[in-house]
């Protein structure tokens, strides 16, 4: 682009009648290529123009033989918007958070500024914290998952995920609060830092980063994934009925228009493959918790038959605890029990194949609230959910931990 | 079969039959208390059909279409209930009113022959903008069969719930759009973040309490609705003394899971309440996205 030498003159319209200088103004501006900025008013305010670089020399002979007098009131214009260009990029970095410290966990942020928020918590914490890539979504995003370890090898472990379905907006903001308090509790409390001690935990904020994107983007009640179905102008799979757990049975669809859509196949999505390649070459899982929104509910197994669970009992009971321990802080009512009871049948579930799987404390949330604001659930109650939540999940792990199997 | 297929009922709005019966006499919800722990129905109910006892911590496997006693934390109960809830919402709701269901204390259904299936319903139903609760007990009737349209709801009089003063609010908010230089309009209530401008939430009251007449139209054993947001907000000229709008309403339908758009006609002031004058279901368009309102 045009980089040259601008100047900014004013001319004082001392000497010339009005409508002579107008004119003469007209003649000159068209000739030398003249902006002005403040244009002709009367004979006693001056008047400011921009002069292109190639003009200027031109311009100030011109004038100075007309005897127009002009000052000079910038010098050089491109320096001006390069410095002021500056300024503004810089501004935007600093509300930026620089640490995880100040990112503001009762804000719903987009999908780039959780994903730095990833890196950062890394970086504060090298000695607890990796982020493992377990594959990526259609698109191309990295599936991150964030490793929370104090050492040992494939120590036994719990996987949190929370965003499978991209318009639970409150389920990615509690995941990243998640994170924060499990690296700011090590060593404070006494419970976490037992479970650390012993097992890993595996926390995956944006499971389904194409859908996060498009619910910011373009259509804030996307589900699904964002994958083309060949031959339907439908887009996407519902990631919680790819599992192969009673797939394409009742209680899902296999109308790619569907927001329960099943997909061609059981772990056709990658959003899912990865999932289960990474569950599955670790093998020592022994809690797995997937978490929606919204209906106020903790389930257990199966949504795809009414078939009770064989730990039917035991999971019913720590769910009583679980959603206990979560009413204690605000009053926030849950419902819990299976799936298929609770809220409805649902084939091809994640918790049905985690449970399949062998992991016996397999449980899926379904955070605040019970309609009233549904999906989009107001960023003040951020962390209230977050914090109510936790008190559940800490119970699960807690029981986890100290039932070995 | 689960393959969900949401009953598309007529657009007739049927009204209650008969008087509303006077059922159990409200009782003060003490379980309000912020301190409490919720009470959780201890699984020892005797299911009408196999009356096999169950121990503490089991679920007994339940028909899909349970008869007799019915496990109220589950769906069919939940169900059923929430169809109370649009009730309300329509017979009372208000910009100033709106109800929501809180807790399903007990419930029962019975197939009722020729007519369809009818539940009976202890629930706590919540008043959500004073914050008040009562207990209160309703009937609602899913038509089947040769039958056709919306469920009927009978209940008890909520005059509790209805204590709350809000004549004096809704005279103003019905005055100030009443005089309006420029008709009002609106859009994304809330906004992607759980927004709502604070004199817009009136607005938004209102789109609930209009389309609980939609959801209560729609509602079957086999569905759970909630409003999900409000698009856009039209304001039309006041007739006949009745404000009246446009609204482009989203709602959620929890069993299917779909967002499902509807357009509402519709009047409303203090003394009539919201008159609902034409409703139509808007095609799910694939195709048509448009950037979600950003603050």
């Amino acid at each position: 682009m045009m980089r040259g030498l601008l100047a900014f003159a004013a001319l004082f319209v001392a000497v010339l009648g009005k409508e002579t200088y107008e004119g003469l103004m007209k003649a000159i501006c068209v000739f030398f290529q003249l902006d002005f900025w403040r244009g002709v008013t009367d004979v006693a305010t001056p008047v400011d123009v921009r002069v292109p670089f190639h003009s200027l020399q031109s311009v100030k002979i011109y004038l100075e033989t007309q005897d127009i007098v002009y000052s000079i009131m910038i010098e050089d214009l491109q320096v001006m918007l390069d410095y002021e260009q500056e300024e503004m990029e810089s501004a935007a970095r600093v509300a930026e958070p620089r640490n995880t410290d100040s990112y503001d966990y009762s804000r719903y942020h987009p999908i780039n500024e959780i994903y730095s928020f990833q890196d950062m918590l890394v970086a504060e914490n090298p000695n607890m914290v990796s982020k493992i890539v377990i594959g990526q979504s259609y698109q191309g995003r990295p599936l991150n998952v964030l490793k929370f370890s104090t050492g040992g090898t494939n120590r036994p472990a719990i996987w949190i995920d929370t965003g499978i379905h991209s318009r639970e907006w409150v389920t990615q903001a509690s995941g990243t609060w998640f994170a924060k308090k499990i690296v700011t509790d090590y060593g404070r409390d006494p419970a976490l830092t037992a479970i650390l001690n012993k097992m890993d935990i595996f926390l995956e904020i944006v499971t389904n980063p194409d859908g996060y994107y498009y619910t910011h983007n373009s259509n804030r009640m996307w589900r699904k994934t964002r994958k083309p179905n060949p031959g339907s102008s439908c887009v996407g799979v519902d990631p919680n009925r790819n599992w192969d757990a009673g797939f394409g049975g009742p209680g899902a669809s296999r109308n790619p228009c569907s927001e329960t859509y099943h997909g061609p196949s059981a772990h056709s999505e990658s959003e899912v493959r990865s999932i289960v390649d990474f569950v599955k070459s670790h093998g020592n899982f022994k809690s797995f918790v997937s978490i929606h929104s919204y209906s106020q509910m903790l389930l257990y197994p199966y949504g795809y038959t009414k078939t009770p669970v064989r730990d039917q009992n035991e999971l019913h009971n720590l769910a009583k605890k679980a959603i206990t321990d979560l009413a204690s802080l605000y009053g926030t009512r849950y419902r819990y029990g299976s799936i298929i009871n609770t809220i409805y049948q649902a084939s091809g579930g994640t918790i049905d194949w985690t449970y399949n799987q062998g992991i016996k404390y397999s449980y899926t949330f379904e955070l605040r609230d019970t309609g009233r604001y549904g999906f989009i659930l107001p960023a003040n109650q951020i962390i209230p959910t977050a914090t109510e939540t936790w008190l559940a999940l800490m119970a699960i792990m807690d029981h986890t931990y100290k039932n070995p199997y | 079969m689960m393959s969900v297929r949401i009953i598309v009922v007529l657009a007739v709005l049927t009204g209650v039959t008969g008087s509303p019966n006077v059922m159990i006499k409200p009782e003060a919800d003490m379980s309000a208390h912020p301190n409490s722990v919720p009470e959780t129905v201890e699984e020892t109910e005797i299911f009408g059909q196999q009356n096999v006892p169950v121990l503490v911590g089991e679920e007994a496997e339940e028909d899909v279409m349970a008869t007799g006693e019915l496990n109220p934390n589950h769906y069919p109960a939940q169900r059923a209930a929430k169809v109370v809830q649009h009730y309300l919402n329509t017979r009372y709701g208000s910009p100033y009113r709106l109800f929501g269901l809180q807790r399903v204390n007990s419930g029962n259904a019975e197939d009722v022959a020729d007519s369809g299936r009818k539940y009976q319903l202890e629930v706590t139903v919540q008043e959500i903008i004073g914050n008040t609760t009562e207990k209160c007990s309703a009937e609602v009737l899913f038509p089947r069969g040769e039958r056709q349209g919306s469920a009927q709801v009978q209940a008890s009089s909520w005059e509790e719930l209805l204590k709350n003063d809000t004549e004096a609010q809704e005279e103003a908010l019905y005055q100030e759009y009443k005089m309006n230089q420029s008709l009002v309009t609106a859009q994304n209530l809330p906004d992607s973040y759980g927004h709502i401008e604070p004199d817009m939430k009136p607005l938004w009251h209102l789109g609930f309490v209009a389309s609980s007449f939609v959801m209560l139209n729609e509602s079957t054993e086999n569905t759970l609705y909630n409003m999900a947001q409000v698009a856009n907000v039209t304001q039309l000229p006041t007739e006949n003394d009745q404000l009246k709008f446009d609204y482009h309403i989203l709602l959620h339908e929890m069993v299917s899971q779909e967002i499902i758009h509807w357009k509402l006609l519709f009047t409303w002031s203090p003394p009539e309440g919201v008159k609902v004058l034409q409703m139509e279901q808007l095609p799910h368009c694939h195709h048509c996205e448009k950037p979600p309102n950003t603050n």
